[in-house]
């Protein structure tokens, strides 16, 4: 009989599971998967590294910075900042036709680009600066009023405004066209005012270091472990049976799957209402190049483009939105020792139906097809690097429901949060993207409150 | 313990939870939160350890005897004063 059962070895999970076990409980973290990471992950093709979720992490803050959320987490993980290993980031853009916008981890650059830009705006963008720190990011999650009405009432140039939704959308919004004013908030401060940063190894150190320090606490790591199914009894979760038919046992079992995921695990899912699923799903390119990407001119850490004055978020009716993207390099962080090869990934909006329909013929050609069409969206807002490219690989909508086993490959879930991270059963709680935080700090910060509220509370 | 012994257990924990923070300076009757950085998680994370390492149970309703060295000391010397030093 384990104190807690959590389902999922990503980010979120690892973070629960060390709370859980540094508080002396016997806590397994159950992985489906052959290796760690979740919607934030890695992996190993043709003997190179690849990053998958995320291109950065939020919420940087400098070394001794103890405020903000990232010091809050490493301090509730006993970790030490080093650990994590974050460079700053080069800087990065938001490009419209005909207006580019700088900014980087001062948000001071960015009150200047928008006064050499939108000179009428800057003070409404101090406004609104002010307003989105006011939110705190636990209590702001209850802030439900639309963010454009909001925005809107503040910020009063409408392209000014689609240049700030478009990297926050990118972001985390898992909602189609709108999100609420709190989520607006945390990715506003998460992104402006805190700003982008990154290991040089990627996302894999955090990953291993959250492991290291699971495992050190007395924690279980049970990988190609998945959950078949959870039984349910008198509104508890009494136990998980795994896919190889052994069962399980727990107290209280965390699950960082989904929410519609985690309630068809439940033996009586038909007598709860399922949330609507997430419809927003991402194509994602890596071009390995034979040079740096600053090489070819392409310097920014991060470029969000949009080819015309209106951002629309929403599933695009083609396989994919190459009217919008997000062009970023991992080499253009401030590192001490920077990675030899250069890579560059473009992201854009798709649409999974579209993808899941294909044979496996049409699929491999749509790819290619997809590859090149997005190259050429992308250097339209960064310099030519197409004659550079040594490696490519691409995933897909259906690439991140193998991978997440997300319905729909909608990578920020559903729509509808669980805040609370409550069930309908009274020891199963969520962890993870549906609970409503977001990005990497976001992801660790909901493991650990999550475990704080409903397991350590005396 | 005596309450002397109690203080330098609450700054172990306190040192276990903000390793890089510094506690030399701190004054017994000014609450923590006035001098060193602690939020809600970190409060909680003090009682935790308490009941880890001395199997003391605080109630949340007794949070508030946590605000101060010179408070906490108080509270819980009637609950450590038969225990032995760890």
């Amino acid at each position: 009989m384990y104190d807690a059962i959590v389902i999922g070895a990503g980010l979120s999970g690892l973070a629960a599971g060390i709370r859980l076990a540094t508080y002396d409980q016997r806590v397994c973290v159950l992985e489906r998967h052959t290796t760690i990471g979740g919607l934030n992950s890695f992996y190993r093709l043709g003997g190179r590294n690849y990053d998958v979720g995320l291109h950065a992490v939020t919420n940087y803050a400098r070394p001794g910075n103890r405020s903000g959320p990232l010091g809050k987490l490493l301090r509730q993980l006993r970790l030490r900042w080093e650990e994590f290993d974050l460079s700053p980031q080069v800087g990065s853009r938001v490009a419209f036709p005909g207006v580019s916008l700088e900014f980087n981890n001062d948000p001071e650059l960015l009150l200047s680009q928008v006064h050499e830009h939108f000179p009428q705006q800057t003070d409404r963008l101090r406004r609104l600066m002010r307003e989105v720190v006011d939110y705190d990011e636990l209590e702001g999650l209850t802030a439900t009023a639309s963010a454009r009405q909001t925005v809107a009432q503040i910020i009063t140039d409408p392209l000014l405004r689609e240049m700030l939704f478009c990297p926050i959308m990118f972001y985390g919004n898992p909602r189609e066209h709108d999100m609420e004013f709190g989520q607006f908030s945390i990715l506003f401060r998460s992104i402006f005012l805190e700003g982008l940063a990154r290991p040089a190894a990627g996302i894999r150190l955090i990953l291993k270091a959250l492991v290291r320090r699971f495992k050190a606490a007395g924690g279980e790591l049970r990988l190609r472990s998945g959950v078949a199914r959870i039984v349910v009894e008198a509104n508890r979760a009494v136990r998980v049976v795994l896919e190889n038919g052994e069962e399980l046992a727990g107290r209280w079992i965390l699950s960082s799957a989904g929410w519609l995921e985690t309630l068809r695990l439940c033996d009586d899912c038909s007598r709860v209402e399922p949330p609507r699923p997430g419809q927003l799903s991402f194509v994602e390119s890596i071009s390995v190049l034979h040079c740096q990407p600053r090489e070819l001119g392409c310097d920014r850490t991060v470029v969000f483009y949009n080819d015309q004055p209106h951002f629309h978020w929403e599933r695009p009716a083609e396989l994919v939105d190459l009217r919008s993207g997000v062009i970023c390099s991992p080499n253009n962080f401030l590192y001490a020792q920077p990675p030899a090869e250069g890579m560059l990934r473009i992201t854009h909006l798709a649409n999974y139906d579209r993808w899941a329909a294909l044979s496996p013929s049409e699929y491999r050609l749509a790819k290619l097809r997809w590859y090149d069409r997005s190259a050429a969206a992308a250097v339209r807002f960064v310099p030519e690097f197409r004659h550079a490219v040594v490696a490519v690989d691409m995933f897909t909508p259906t690439t991140i429901r193998r991978y997440t086993g997300h319905e729909n490959g909608a990578v920020y879930g559903a729509p509808e949060k669980r805040r609370d991270g409550r069930t309908h059963l009274e020891n199963l709680f969520l962890c993870g993207t549906d609970q409503g935080l977001v990005g990497i700090i976001g992801a660790i910060l909901s493991g650990i409150t999550v475990a704080n509220r409903y397991c350590l509370r005396p | 313990m005596t309450a002397a012994e109690i203080r330098a257990a609450v700054i172990e924990i306190l040192k276990t939870i903000s390793p890089d923070s510094d506690f030399s300076e701190l004054d017994d009757e000014r609450p923590f939160r006035e001098q060193v950085e602690l939020d809600s998680m970190d409060f909680l994370d003090i009682v935790l350890q308490l009941r880890k390492l001395y199997r003391i149970h605080i109630p949340e309703e007794d949070y508030p005897a946590l605000q101060s060295m010179a408070s906490t000391v108080a509270y819980l010397e009637p609950k450590m004063r038969d225990l032995q030093k760890v």
